[in-house]
């Protein structure tokens, strides 16, 4: 990957702000507000957080549910052994906290406290990947790589904010440790909620195209379907494939468009080893595929502080470098390096 | 809706306590494994809580509104089988497959398929957690259920433990009990030539805790220190053990945390056990 931009100086981003992408629908705080409504359904659903409610949605739940909502305080491994002792018990608790936080500082407590004994704690975790200019520190950027070799986890990276409302009701419903990774405050709205239905483990193929794929996940899909779009004025015709859940792997539906269109783009907002591009490839290997492929994501670094519309071409993670990517699959050269 | 609480077991401690050691024994000889020293610094504080303070219900090991014992340190899992087995909870022929290949007697404890195992430990500083989320839990709904977590001296290095040890004072979780098994010996050393935990009493003091100390291997004295809270705070019992208690050549000796004993050592221990009253 290079440098597409020259370095800002300082950091113009905000924290506390979302990377909205230049999204003309955005809804408000859908975490927040769909877990509310399983909360309303479900009286076994109580919220918990490190210190993070306001940066993570879970506030609203606060202020509807006081009597059901917990503060930790700032101690992330205690958050999950909390958790996991409420499931225990036979509630479901919804914890929050950053995705850096609960996969780096609580790793263990996931997989003993969480995933060994299939303990119904669901792990909503802000700031994943590229979705907040402060930095190695705050950049959720191995995350699904870590959660994805946990035994018994479900891994959901949703789009939008559609989808955030949907995995969250999903996440409810599911009897089992969940890590999902959280779109908090304005969320742009990719899918239409009306017509858009997200189950855990299921692929969902957004267009259909025959001259190449891409396969995408969490808010990587809204940007491949603009580089198809735009690609589409080309002539070239690309299908997105949009996989929300890393865990539990929908092969089926990769395979099946891979062995049709052999020529895939995999669009992730994560470093390009152990999450959706490597689940891809394992994916075709095993299938004895030969698929040309082509990653977008953060290389092996980590990231810069900066704005995040700097950061993102930075990385080359933006429509442009996706579609950019489409052509070099379909380059009947051989791929350098 | 408030469920019921289970009646205590009512089991001769001292009887319990002598089964409890002489099972450990033959688990880990047979076996293999290791962790005897910890599993006899152990016994008399499961055999005093199983014979007489938790309400439990072995032929409903599920029993909503039974009291819940966490072995948080993982390692002395023998000693909790061993228990379990003797107040009814699973076959004691079933103690013979501790540690064997397809076994689910693992060497850490499981729950996994054993009846009367709340939670899977072995990596240290778990237990505590879990244990003030159940009692959350239980003070919550009103249920009347204690919650019990069994730490190891050593173990109180673990940070995670101090997380839990502030969430469950400013909750004041009253449901919760945690017991130091206090032998002084941690896995390699001694905890004063590891990292010193003195003033320990002082520390859970500080924390907001009620703190009481006491011999643990005086039946009497911890069955008095195991009764629940009357200031609306969790309770620590700092309990002063002997690590390798009851095996002359094992007591007080790093060397058993993880020796096995086999041949002769096994045979003299033995002996030393089976004459204790």
């Amino acid at each position: 990957m290079t440098a597409t931009a020259t370095p800002a100086r300082g950091v113009s981003g905000n924290i506390l702000t979302s990377d909205t992408g230049g999204a003309t629908r955005l809804a408000s705080a859908p975490f927040g507000h769909a877990l509310i409504a399983a909360g309303e359904r479900d009286s076994r659903i109580v919220g918990l957080t490190a210190d993070l409610g306001k940066y993570t949605d879970i506030h609203l739940f606060a202020e509807r549910f006081p009597q059901r909502f917990f503060q930790v305080g700032m101690a992330e491994q205690n958050l999950i052994g909390i958790a996991a002792g409420l499931a225990r018990t036979g509630w479901v608790p919804f914890t929050t906290t950053y995705c850096v936080f609960a996969t780096r500082r609580a790793y263990d407590f996931i997989a003993i406290g969480a995933a060994l004994g299939r303990a119904n704690v669901k792990i909503v975790a802000g700031l994943p990947g590229l979705t907040t200019g402060y930095g190695g520190t705050h950049q959720g950027i191995e995350d699904l790589a870590l959660m994805r070799a946990i035994p018994n986890l479900v891994v959901i990276d949703p789009c939008d904010a559609t989808e955030m409302a949907q995995a969250t009701a999903a996440a409810a419903a599911h009897d089992g440790p969940v890590y999902l990774r959280l779109l908090r405050g304005q969320v742009p709205v990719v899918f239409d909620p009306a017509t858009h239905r997200f189950a855990i483990g299921a692929a969902n193929l957004v267009r259909d195209g025959g001259d190449a794929a891409i396969i995408s996940t969490g808010l990587m899909t809204g940007r491949a379907l603009d580089a198809a779009t735009t690609l589409a004025a080309e002539g070239i015709n690309v299908a997105v494939l949009h996989l929300p859940t890393l865990k539990p792997f929908d092969h089926e539906a990769v395979l099946s468009l891979l062995a049709r269109v052999p020529r895939v783009v995999v669009a992730e907002n994560h470093v390009i080893h152990g999450g959706l591009a490597s689940a891809v490839a394992d994916a075709v290997a095993d299938a004895g595929l030969a698929v040309r492929l082509q990653r977008i994501g953060i290389p092996d670094c980590f990231c810069e502080s900066g704005s995040l519309p700097y950061l993102v071409r930075r990385y080359a993670m933006d429509a442009p470098s996706i579609a950019a990517a489409v052509h070099r699959v379909l380059d009947p050269r051989p791929t350098p390096g | 809706m408030v469920v019921d609480h289970p009646s205590c077991l009512g089991k001769d401690t001292r009887q319990l306590a002598k089964a409890i050691r002489l099972h450990c024994l033959r688990m880990t000889s047979t076996g293999g494994s290791s962790h005897i020293g910890s599993c006899l610094s152990i016994a008399d504080i499961l055999a005093v809580l199983y014979g007489r303070c938790l309400r439990v219900e072995p032929s409903q090991p599920k029993h909503p509104g039974r009291d819940r014992f966490i072995l948080s340190k993982g390692h002395a899992g023998a000693a909790v089988y061993a228990t379990l087995a003797e107040c009814g909870f699973m076959p004691t022929a079933k103690l013979a497959t501790h540690y064997q290949d397809g076994s689910d007697l693992s060497g850490h404890v499981s729950h996994k398929g054993i009846p009367g195992v709340e939670l899977s430990t072995g990596s240290l500083g778990h237990g505590l957690g879990v244990a003030a989320g159940m009692a959350l839990a239980a003070q919550q709904s009103g249920q009347p259920h204690r919650v019990v977590a069994l730490l190891s001296d050593g173990e109180c290095d673990e940070g995670s433990n101090w997380e839990a040890i502030l969430f469950a004072a400013h909750h004041r979780l009253d449901r919760l009990l945690a017991i130091v098994d206090y032998n002084k010996i941690q896995s390699l050393d001694e905890v004063d030539k590891t990292i010193r935990l003195e003033p320990f009493t002082a520390k859970w003091e500080a924390f907001g805790w009620e703190v009481r100390r006491c011999d643990g291997h005086d039946h009497e004295a911890m069955a008095a220190a195991f009764a629940p809270s009357r200031e609306r705070r969790p309770v620590v019992v700092i309990a002063d053990t002997i690590k390798g208690k009851g095996v002359s050549f094992m007591e007080h000796q790093v060397l058993w945390h993880y020796r096995t004993a086999r041949g002769e050592e096994f045979s003299a221990a033995l002996l030393e056990l089976e004459a204790q009253s």
